[in-house]
């Protein structure tokens, strides 16, 4: 639309890819590598949160969808040996697929009653996991190879990462490459008619139903998109740790996603990206507090959403024309 | 005038209680046909099993000859049925052209990957609600409050936005439940004012619910009353007014007043 929201993608990638690997280097600090991948791609899963947030509902489910995906990759690359980079998307649409098995009977749900068997969800998952004989139980696959190279007749798209000299740097860029193609989606399905979609049923669901639209369909879409953002997440860091366990991915890494999307804002797009960033930092600033950590963190939490309901976007701060259409 | 809409031995349990029993009436096309009754009537439940909002236990709806209850809202507002809701019925947080737009969703060719994309049917499809919606608010003459927010509206406002709401889904036959409800006798008489121009200029079938007699007596072409799920009476106005059913039933309920 105007010139401006380009740039802004622009700066942001040069940020990302430019000024942090830079910093990294004359500081010498490589251990925020993983730190930040890990923010992006926790950030991908948020998004997806976030999206069901968008159609009124409260999903405290994600981490039962990053911990399908991230065993689907592993199980694809380990037993059949594909590429990681067919088994990423392949794992997240079979996230999609799985959710909308269960979002079908579930969507119907609202409010807390919805939350409730989302919550669930996630030890579902983990309990399937520890049972079923293809993800070995408690042992977890392990020993996951490095993602090998992508090409396409011949021409190398990604290089194996087993080969590179710094994997980290090349995990920390396909993540915020990830990221950003997953909040360019967002940013679009919320600034098209989808997204107002969604909003008439987040304020107004019988209305919605009554103007025709078919309210199931689109809670299943966009619960569907939801949980493939969690798979590929969820794929991505099973490959960056090369492992995974029925505990990869707990409840609390469920309720986290939700915090995230609560702390950023609701209303804003870049809410999880920026929710996500300040809780992960703020946990580990805490870190210093030792056994006080937890108490001090929830407690900033819930003065943080009191005083700020509407999420750190709201603030004036950044909201200089943000959520004006 | 042909029947649009026939209502055939309609009946709805919940549980023990029959709040909708065994009722038959045709609608006109083009008629103003107004649905009343004491408070518990059955006159939501009705509208609720012509949306399709409920299903019927016993019964069934016929629109231009082929049966619309017992499928989803959606599927029945895309044959041209649309309900208007006793409760709220506007999207609170959208403004008010906003709300417009958005129920223009009936008339959407393009699928929504193409509204992802932006595809060229997207675009025209998004032209074209936003000059009907600019039509509509023209017609009900809401020029004034279009990028109001629909939270801040006042009460009589509302009513006219889930008119035109109703209006933008371009339908066939508009159920509207109580209309006029929280509204002075002016307000009133707008309403009624502008229920007649939609049913007039834009040929909708209009049927409604509604407790103000005499805007009710001053609107419909027919009434249907229906008292503790039953139909008692059917008839122009003037029949109903001097039906001995309806005036016993009237009477002997403490809430509701006839007005005659
Ligand atoms: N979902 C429901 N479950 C149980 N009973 C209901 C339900 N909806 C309506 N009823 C009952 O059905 C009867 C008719 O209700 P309703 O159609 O809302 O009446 P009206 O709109 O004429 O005031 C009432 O006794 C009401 O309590
Ligand atoms: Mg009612």
């Amino acid at each position: 639309m105007n010139i401006k929201k380009p740039l802004l993608v622009i700066v942001l990638l040069l940020v990302v890819l430019v000024l942090v690997p830079w910093l990294i280097h004359v500081s010498g600090r490589w251990d925020f590598y993983y730190t930040l991948t890990s923010v992006a791609l926790l950030s991908i899963a948020s998004a997806g949160v976030w999206l069901t947030f968008y159609i009124g509902r409260i999903n405290i489910g994600q981490g039962a969808y990053t911990l399908i995906g991230g065993y689907a990759s592993a199980i694809l690359v380990t037993k059949l040996g594909m590429n990681f980079w067919l088994t990423l998307p392949l794992a997240g649409l079979i996230c999609a697929l799985i959710s909308i098995v269960i979002g079908l009977p579930i969507l119907r749900l609202r409010g807390v009653y919805f939350a409730m068997v989302t919550l669930v969800l996630t030890e579902v998952a983990r309990l399937t996991a520890l049972a079923l004989p293809i993800t070995n139980g408690a042992k977890g696959i392990v020993n996951i190879p490095m993602p090998t190279e992508l090409s396409f007749f011949g021409i190398t798209i990604i290089p194996d990462f087993g080969t590179l000299e710094n994997p980290k740097l090349a995990f920390y860029i396909a993540s915020v490459i990830m990221m950003v193609l997953c909040y360019a989606a967002l940013y679009r399905i919320v600034n098209s008619r989808l997204g107002h979609l969604c909003r008439s049923l987040q304020q107004n669901e019988e209305l919605s139903a009554s103007i025709g639209v078919n309210t199931a369909y689109l809670r299943v879409l966009a619960y569907s998109i939801s949980s493939f953002m969690g798979g590929i997440a969820g794929a991505s860091f099973v490959s960056i740790s090369q492992s995974v366990y029925p505990s990869s991915f707990q409840v609390v890494d469920s309720v986290n996603f939700m915090l995230n999307c609560f702390l950023g804002g609701l209303g804003f797009v870049l809410g999880p990206m920026l929710g996500t960033l300040v809780l992960y930092f703020g946990w580990d600033l805490l870190f210093t507090l030792g056994k006080y950590q937890l108490l001090i963190y929830s407690s900033m939490l819930i003065l943080l959403m009191v005083w700020l309901p509407n999420g750190l976007l709201s603030l004036k701060l950044f909201n200089r024309g943000a959520k004006k259409k | 005038m042909t029947a649009i809409l026939e209502v055939d031995k309609l009946t709805r349990r919940f549980g023990g209680l029959v709040a909708v029993n065994n009722i038959s009436f045709d609608v006109k096309q083009g008629e103003i046909l107004s649905v009343i009754g004491p408070n518990g009537a059955g006159k939501s439940t009705l509208f609720k099993l012509i949306s399709s909002f409920l299903s019927t236990s016993a019964g069934e709806v016929r629109f231009k000859g082929e049966k619309v209850s017992d499928l989803s809202p959606h599927v029945v507002a895309r044959k041209g049925i649309v309900r208007t809701f006793q409760e709220t019925t506007i999207f609170r947080s959208m403004t008010t052209r906003e709300n417009i737009i958005i129920a223009h969703h009936l008339r959407s060719k393009a699928s929504m990957a193409g509204y992802f994309w932006g595809s060229a049917q997207a675009r025209r499809d998004e032209a074209t609600f936003a000059k009907s919606a600019d039509e509509i608010i023209q017609f009900l003459d809401m020029q004034g409050i279009a990028d109001e927010l629909a939270s801040n509206l006042p009460q009589g406002n509302l009513r006219a936005l889930g008119i035109a709401i109703g209006l933008a889904t371009d339908p066939e036959i508009l159920l509207l439940d109580e209309p006029f409800a929280g509204m002075n006798h002016d307000e009133t008489m707008q309403m009624v004012d502008l229920v007649r121009s939609v049913q007039r200029e834009r040929g909708v079938t209009v049927m409604l619910v509604e407790h103000d007699m005499p805007a009710v007596m001053k609107i419909s072409d027919r009434i249907v009353v229906i008292n503790f799920g039953e139909k008692i009476a059917e008839g122009t106005p003037a029949e109903i007014r001097s039906n001995d059913k309806v005036i016993e039933a009237y009477l002997g309920s403490e809430d509701d007043a006839i007005g005659i």
